[in-house]
């Protein structure tokens, strides 16, 4: 089985490679402490956040993991169905912020909608 | 004639079948299935802790000192901890097996201050009198909105469960790590690279967990303090 001594062996990539890795993922993590301390809307920072982990990720399962340097039908198979589980968890929050508005009753933000109101 | 006795005379192609139709071994791709399976279970908890979060009032109790600070450098050692690994499987590649042994001691030692680190930061909540159904009162009077609406007692749980899994699995990394450091001689080179994937795994989730948890709580305006 000479194919599989040669699978065992292989590792790509150098060390100055993966240091460069590395520093990218310790600025990013310094970029998400410091934008904890910037008064912005919930909603973008999590997108903002969300964005920079997403990218970290990706580099710590492309360097690291070194899936980067596997064959491409192995990422197909991983990746994408990963991908799509996740999106599909999604389902659940219509359901969420529907809960919020039915548990409280808001002074500011009125549990039934202002077009219902208008209709009746 | 046997499936690996046809693969060595027909090397596979991809999509194929055969003995290694993605060029890696079972363990290897058995590694990647868990590793995917694993990322469900901790895609769920956080979208558990998303859903609630979003369907409540939610308190942002954590202050810079201790909660951030800890935070930040458990990140870092982990971070570093992934680096040491990539080292141990590279010297591992050229048969240094010696310099890989002692790599992956250095791996277990960032994995372990991580566990330590966090678990003094858990003791700093749990002093404060966070529990897993229970705020502190202080938390829940700071955090009413001027509706009367208290906060949800839930962030206890979903911070103690997720971070909790998390940590478990440093530990089971750690011990896992300590294993292939001890029989680094005997094992192949594709085990050792196999032990790194997991290890990289609990550092990716990290990345997910520390933002999402500590950086989305953080206690900005010093409510807390006042």
């Amino acid at each position: 089985m000479t194919e599989h001594a040669h699978v065992e062996e292989h590792f790509a990539g150098t060390n100055k490679l993966f240091i460069s890795i590395w520093g990218w993922l310790v600025a990013l993590t310094l970029v998400e402490i410091f934008l904890a301390y910037k008064p912005m809307p919930i909603h973008l920072m999590l997108i903002v956040l969300l964005g920079l982990s997403i990218i970290k990720a990706a580099l710590i399962i492309a360097y690291f993991m070194h899936l980067k340097f596997e064959r491409v039908s192995l990422i197909l198979t991983i990746i994408p169905m990963l991908v799509v589980c996740i999106m599909l968890l999604f389902v659940f929050f219509p359901d969420s912020f529907r809960s919020a508005g039915l548990r409280y009753k808001f002074k500011e933000q009125p549990a039934v909608a202002p077009a219902q109101v208008e209709e009746q | 004639m046997s499936t690996e006795a046809r693969a060595g005379h027909f090397p596979a192609v991809d999509w194929e079948g055969g003995a290694f139709p993605y060029r890696v071994g079972h363990r290897k791709l058995g590694m990647w299935l868990f590793i995917v399976s694993d990322s469900l279970t901790f895609s769920a908890l956080l979208m558990g802790y998303s859903y609630l979060r979003a369907s409540n009032v939610w308190p942002t109790p954590f202050p810079f000192y201790p909660s951030i600070v800890f935070s930040s450098v458990m990140t870092f050692c982990l971070l570093s901890s992934s680096l040491t690994m990539v080292f141990g499987v590279s010297a591992s590649s050229k048969g240094d097996k010696a310099k890989a042994r002692k790599w992956i001691l250095a791996t277990i030692f960032f994995g372990v201050a991580f566990i330590v680190l966090h678990l003094i930061e858990w003791q700093h909540l749990i002093h404060e009198g966070m529990r897993p159904f229970f705020l502190p009162e202080h938390w829940v009077k700071v955090f009413t909105t001027t509706d009367g609406v208290p906060p949800s007692p839930l962030f206890g749980a979903t911070f103690f469960a997720i971070t909790g899994l998390h940590m478990f699995h440093v530990a089971t990394g750690a011990i896992y790590l300590a294993v292939v450091a001890a029989r680094v001689n005997k094992l192949k080179h594709e085990d050792v690279e196999i032990s790194g994937l997991y290890w990289h795994f609990v550092d990716l989730v990290w990345m997910f967990v520390f933002p999402l948890i500590y950086i989305m709580s953080v206690d900005v305006g010093g409510q807390l303090a006042k």
